[in-house]
């Protein structure tokens, strides 16, 4: 057991923050959010040609061979930065699920993509009525002359509007809340059946709702048996978006704090009144808090699976996506009307913040799930 | 990076649960399970036995006893040790004067007052608080007045556990009274055998005599008994606080109390079945076992970290509140877990070996004055508020 970064892992750190301090200003991300894409496709491609994509993946599959401890250094800098670039989702979640699913051929084909960045792949797992529960698929896959064709609805797409390949999780077998006869497919979102309806999020965002009908899809993995590898590798985004959640709610709090230090009422800087000073350290409180959560989350995120890494993930997403709303909330109360506006970047941490608990699960979901499996 | 034990690691912490296995007195573990009172006796017992295997110091330098472990080693220890059911360590002489003696003593104090701690044959207790100066401790009052050889004590001192047991005590004194709150300080250890010292029972609201109060009267100190310098008090007691603090998370002890909390739940019944899987109740056990599972990360962060660079600075302030409230609210279920069993108030029926009628359990008398007794957590050793005050301060610099 040690906390000590490697020099490697160091380094990694210090190119990922200074590409971020680099490019992404208050005013250059509400440019890339406003644009068609919702992200920078030039930072996009500044990642790749630093290797950053590349990380997670294995060295003979071109990759640096990272773990979750790379992929925390990474997500927490674009955290920081409030990156709105589809990492997490193509990179570690898309990734991780074609390296341990997918053929020979398939890795051949998508994996040198997605770890140079020229190819930007997207995930849909949730339903309409799925609710965070990845089993409850209704979205249909059926097989004939050995082609796949998929029908159905799959919910909110982050960065499904401009990914090249999508996966998509659909039934082949079973009743529509089982864990097995759930299968992943690959499709092209510009063949035909495939529609896509793109918005923008809450948090500056773009993702869709993808419309699947009699559209085809490549199966990857055995048929039936993809339930295991989809909620491991949501273990691993959870890690990865506890550890943005934790960059965020750092430059939240250093943000309020500078404010606390600059606004004067009364004649006296805001940050002289104690009432002000013990919320102040709760959200610090928080903060620490959750930085735990997100190394533990990290150092089990590529653990072997097993029911004692899935409840520690989900205490971990629990524990974050509370610091998250606390830190999100607190902040706009101590700033006051200021924090209320849209020119001020405190309000778009806060909202980022508040939304990470609404991918791969809230508070009450995992609080749920890891109350389900308390050891006695 | 890694939150996995080593292989050493490992080693060591089965060597931990082997030695406690084989040492740790069945009756003094069984009264420690079911949270009934440990006498004198049973804590010199077991303090023997840590002794004779060169463990009752793990935190001092080799040389005068401790041992060569880091961070990890000594959180392994402490959660292995509360899992057994083990004592915990009564801080006053081991963790806290001696550290004071070992960064500021005379190599005389260090040669005289060491061996007598790991030999038990010193029991310590603190002299800090006065019932003017609490949270405000730099307002304290007991005078010490030089004359000779000697200084003449005066004054008052509260809240002193279980100073019915000790034979030392280390105190605040103020030595200038001219001087600005925190310079007229210090440190100085007394004899409690000497005359003029009373030690007065005070009687928590849970019906417990743990703490006292301690009044000097023209009490003679001789001047060797002085640690530091004269009126540098107030960096010894800084450096104690940090160094408690550390301790005050109390990791092993909540984690304890957790499987406490979890077998009364799984006797417990309620609609026909174990409390344990009444859904609101164990949402809640839940919930503060994730709360637990962070303070146990932040501890070994801040520990390791502190391992590497000295004393841990004000990030232990923030794991003093975290943990305190997480005991609280574990102590605050057990109670909640009996129902209407928590109202009879049954004295006798808390002592180990009670052999009458059993009312409902024998964990079930004492879980609502448990719950009473850990609101002392989140005001002794600076209260809550106080540490956030520190924070504010030290990390903040609000």
């Amino acid at each position: 057991m040690d906390f000590k970064l490697t020099e490697e892992q160091q380094m990694l750190q210090e190119t990922a923050e200074r590409l971020v301090r680099d490019a992404y200003t208050f005013s250059n991300r509400e440019k890339f959010s406003e644009s068609e894409a919702g992200f920078s496709p030039e930072f996009w491609n500044q990642m790749g040609e630093l290797g950053l994509t590349a990380i997670p993946f294995p060295e003979e599959l071109g990759g640096f061979g990272g773990t979750g401890i790379e992929n925390m250094l990474i997500m927490q800098e674009l955290g920081k930065g409030l990156c709105l670039e589809p990492y997490m989702e193509s990179v570690i979640l898309a990734g991780g699920l074609i390296t341990q699913l997918g053929s020979d051929a398939q890795k051949e084909e998508l994996l040198a993509g997605i770890a140079s960045g020229e190819l930007q792949a997207a995930v849909a797992l949730e339903e309409q009525q799925s609710h965070y529960d990845l089993c409850h698929v209704t979205t249909t896959a059926t097989r004939q002359d050995g082609s796949w064709t998929l029908n159905g609805r799959k919910a909110v797409v982050i960065g499904g509007h401009t990914a090249g390949k999508i996966l998509v999780s659909a039934r082949s077998a079973g009743d529509v809340r089982d864990q097995s006869g759930i299968s992943l497919f690959i499709i092209d979102p510009n063949s035909q059946g495939v529609r896509r309806r793109t918005y923008s999020t809450v948090d500056g965002r773009k993702g869709c709702e993808l419309f699947l009908d009699n559209a085809k899809g490549e199966l990857l993995g055995t048929d039936g048996e993809a339930y295991d590898a989809i909620r491991y590798h949501s273990g691993r985004a959870i890690a990865a978006l506890c550890a943005e959640a934790v960059g965020s709610m750092r430059v939240l709090c250093d943000i309020t704090l500078d404010y606390l230090k600059t606004r004067k009422q009364f004649g006296v800087v805001i940050g002289k009144f104690q009432v002000l000073q013990h919320r102040m350290v709760d959200m610090i409180s928080e903060l620490e808090r959750a930085t735990s959560m997100a190394i533990l989350a990290a150092c089990l995120a590529d653990d072997e699976d097993s029911e004692e890494r899935s409840a520690k993930l989900s205490a971990a997403k629990y524990m974050v996506n509370r610091a998250a709303q606390y830190v999100a909330e607190q902040s706009i109360q101590l700033h006051g009307g200021i924090a209320m506006t849209w020119e001020y970047a405190g309000a778009h941490y806060a909202k980022r913040l508040v939304m990470i608990g609404h991918q791969f699960g809230d508070d009450d979901h995992h609080l749920e799930a890891y109350a389900a499996q308390l050891s006695i | 990076m890694d939150i996995h034990y080593s292989s050493e690691q490992l080693a060591f912490r089965d060597e931990v649960r082997e030695f406690l296995t084989n040492e740790l007195p069945a009756d003094i573990a069984s009264k420690v399970k079911l949270g009934k009172h440990l006498s004198k006796e049973d804590h010199q017992r077991w303090q023997k036995i840590l002794s004779a295997k060169g463990w009752y110091a793990p935190g001092w330098p080799v040389e005068h006893g401790g041992t060569t472990w880091g961070a990890v080693e000594k959180h392994i220890f402490d959660e292995e040790s509360a899992a057994a059911g083990a004592p915990r360590t009564i801080p006053f002489g081991v963790n806290m004067v001696a550290p004071v003696i070992i960064k500021f003593g005379t190599e005389e104090q260090k040669a005289h007052y060491l061996p007598r701690i790991l030999s038990g044959e010193d029991w310590w207790c603190q002299g800090y608080s006065e019932p003017g100066a609490g949270s405000d401790l730099a307002s304290l009052k007991t005078r010490a007045v030089r004359d000779g050889d000697h200084y003449i004590v005066n004054g008052q001192k509260t809240w002193t556990t279980l100073g019915q047991h000790a034979n030392w005590i280390f105190c605040l004194v103020r030595t200038d009274p001219e001087a600005q709150q925190q310079r007229g300080i210090s440190f100085l250890l007394i004899d409690m055998a000497t005359p003029g010292i009373t030690v007065r029972p005070i009687i928590t609201l849970d019906g417990d005599h743990e703490v006292n109060e301690v009044f000097f009267d023209d009490v003679k100190v001789p001047v060797e008994n002085l640690v530091g310098e004269e009126n540098k008090g107030w960096t010894c007691a800084k450096y104690l606080l940090t160094h408690e603090r550390t301790g005050l998370a109390g990791i092993g002890a909540s984690k304890a109390a957790m499987r406490h909390l979890k077998r009364v739940a799984s006797k417990q019944q309620k609609n026909g079945k174990p409390l344990i899987e009444d859904t609101l109740f164990r949402t809640q056990i839940a919930q503060i076992e994730m709360q637990l599972m962070a303070a146990e990360m932040s501890t070994l962060r801040i520990v390791a970290a502190a391992s590497e660079g000295g004393v841990p600075g004000a990030e232990s302030s923030i794991l003093k509140v975290q943990g305190t409230e997480i005991r609280q609210a574990i102590t605050n279920l057990l109670r909640k877990a009996i129902g209407p069993y928590a109202l009879p108030f049954l004295p006798e029926e808390m002592e180990y070996g009670y052999e009458g009628e059993v009312l409902l359990e024998d964990y079930s008398p004492s879980l609502a004055s448990i719950y009473f007794n850990m609101r002392k957590l989140s005001i002794f050793g600076g209260s809550n508020e106080i540490q956030k005050n520190i924070v504010s301060k030290m990390i903040l610099e609000l």
